[in-house]
């Protein structure tokens, strides 16, 4: 049996192998644990390599006749530890979750389950989903595969860089102001937040409930909308959940004739970065190139996402994460005095600095004397975000923009300053206020550095945006392989197989 | 700006304790991020209804059947002290 080389396979790619016959699932599954062994001790994505579990789940599929696999059984996929599997630990990367085991899988672990999909294990992440570089992680900080001194992004930075590093074929992710689109823009890889409501939020660990969503990191859109398929749905569990209106399917689109997409005035200018800007225009020119009519179009509310974003999100995590009291899981402070002491020593010893800082903004804006001036009024101003939306939406198809300001920073560089990181998030932020899906795909380089471009598209239009996005990608043709093979110490452990 | 009883009348409320050095740079954080968001205040919005989720639903049911849940071993399972099937706390002062 030929080695399996895994650097740039899709999970299309990793179907047709096992559907050929051309590799088993556990020769499958071996090859992307050999590659983690390899590569993980640089770009550290993994929290929990779940070896032991990977290879029986994959044992399994191949002691199936292949005519009675489902399409997808026997891929492996990783997934961000915000996730509860049944079995495995789940620490959101916060030391007050450290050694919780759930008892239940998550929806979306449970359709994956039920697909036939093998997990790898579970990837690093911002604590409790709150940041933009994955350095709020309790445990390890995961680099940049395009350049180690660099930042993910996040706050699901260690699903973005398993993808692009080739630790697993695609992985699953939660997007609450960016967390998925922003690390897949710094990363080279293609990331899509659902509308909210398409996917169950059941057994995703609660950051702020009105906003997060689940949604895939992947090599390619045709990925993307393949773990789309497999993870939608309405589900009794999470009465919020309303599932996609039809499937995504293979997207398939060629050109983008018919298609009008309005280019977000905001993000021009002053708001991203040169390199970033030029990537776009060149991006907005391919659009025309394939047929598209692109037209500036002016959302001026969206230059308040970020300050409503950062009362609304930090309120509901106030109210979500006072369940961490050290009496049900996880980490408590013992002995205690009393209750209330217990309480205070478990939650400030066991939270990070910026969950604390995020708990205490949500704290002050929703208590007494506050309310109005706050948190209503940050509520009022997602409704002026929504309004100019569904505006824009009248007069296009979809929106366009960068999908991050900047290319990805060094370690280190904005973790002092805490609204400086918020300002991540300024382009991705109000798709969340608005409920809307977005995409982020590939669009080229800034000084080697990959950068990303934003599709945005009315509710529950993922097929269509999807499509424009198979389209675009194909006519982009942006290597989304990470030089990383070639770094030190990499093509040496990697040379004694 | 936050004042410093206010900050430490807000870590009461959310159950979190600081130590000086951890207020002395809390403080000023917190200030500049509500400096930031107060920008909201200036805004002229009150013909707008507030927002709370963004997708409109109504009502939403399910039939009343009873389900298999988790068994009391599985439910406290987790627990950092369980006696008997039960979580056991400090006593309350």
């Amino acid at each position: 049996m030929a080695r399996i080389d895994v650097t740039g396979l899709t999970a299309h790619g990793c179907r047709d192998l096992l559907a050929g016959g051309d590799a088993s699932a556990v020769e499958l599954t071996r090859a992307y644990l050999d590659r983690i062994a390899a590569v993980d001790g640089s770009v550290q994505a993994y929290l929990t390599v779940d070896e032991e579990g990977a290879l029986s789940a994959a044992a399994a599929v191949d002691a199936k006749p292949r005519r009675e696999r489902l399409p997808w059984e026997g891929v492996p996929i990783a997934l961000k530890d915000i996730l509860c599997v049944k079995g495995m630990e789940t620490t959101c990367a916060s030391r007050i979750l450290k050694g919780y085991v759930p008892p239940y899988d998550a929806t979306v672990i449970a359709k994956l389950r039920a697909a036939g999909l093998v997990f790898l294990g579970k990837l690093n992440m911002d604590e409790f989903a709150m940041g933009s570089s994955t350095e709020n992680s309790a445990f390890q900080t995961t680099r940049n595969p395009w350049d180690l001194d660099r930042v993910p992004g996040g706050s699901s930075g260690g699903s973005a860089a398993c993808v692009a590093a080739a630790e697993a074929p695609w992985a699953l992710g939660s997007d609450t102001g960016g967390s998925i689109r922003q690390p897949a823009s710094l990363c080279g890889v293609v990331g899509l937040k659902p509308t909210y409501g398409a996917v169950s939020r059941y057994g995703l660990v609660a950051f702020a409930s009105s906003l997060d969503q689940i949604g895939p990191l992947t090599h390619d859109v045709r990925d993307a909308a393949a773990l789309l398929d497999l993870i939608a749905g309405r589900d009794p569990r999470d009465s919020t959940s309303t599932g996609l209106r039809g499937p995504a399917g293979v997207p398939a689109r060629a050109g983008l004739e018919g298609l009008r997409f309005g280019v977000i005035k905001e993000y021009l200018g002053d708001a991203c970065e040169q390199g970033v800007l030029e990537v776009f225009e060149s991006a907005v020119k391919t659009v025309g190139a394939l047929g598209g009519v692109c037209d500036e179009v002016s959302l001026p509310s969206v230059e308040r996402g970020v300050a409503a974003y950062y009362l609304i999100a930090p309120s509901e995590a106030s109210s979500n994460l006072a369940r961490y009291d050290g009496v049900r899981y996880g980490y408590r402070h013992a002995p205690s005095e009393d209750l209330y002491d217990m309480y205070v020593r478990t939650r400030s010893e066991g939270f990070g600095a910026e969950v604390k800082r995020r708990i205490m903004i949500g704290t002050y804006a929703l208590s007494a004397g506050y309310y109005d001036a706050y948190y209503a009024q940050a509520q009022r101003t997602r409704t002026l975000i929504i309004q100019d939306f569904t505006a824009a939406f009248q007069r296009f198809d979809y929106l366009i923009s960068p999908t991050s300001p900047t290319v990805a920073f060094k370690l280190g560089e904005r973790i002092a300053d805490p609204l400086a990181m918020y300002l991540s998030d300024l382009c991705t932020i109000p798709v969340n206020l608005a409920a809307l899906p977005a995409v982020s795909i590939p669009a080229g380089f800034a000084a080697g550095l990959p950068v990303g471009l934003q599709i945005i598209g009315p509710h529950f239009s993922e097929p269509g945006m999807l499509d424009a996005a198979y389209a675009l990608e194909r006519r982009l043709k942006v290597d989304t392989v990470a030089p990383l093979a070639a770094g030190p110490g990499v093509s040496s452990a990697e040379g004694e197989r | 700006m936050i004042s410093r009883q206010e900050v430490e009348h807000v870590a009461r409320l959310a159950r979190l304790r600081f130590e000086e050095d951890e207020l002395t740079r809390l403080q000023p954080e917190l200030g500049r991020i509500i400096d930031y968001v107060r920008q909201l205040a200036e805004l002229d919005l009150s013909g707008l209804e507030p927002t709370s989720h963004a997708v409109p639903l109504k009502n939403v049911l399910r039939a009343d059947e009873p389900v298999p849940g988790l068994s009391q071993e599985e439910a406290t399972g987790n627990g950092p002290d369980v006696e008997r099937g039960q979580f056991v706390v400090p006593r309350i002062a």
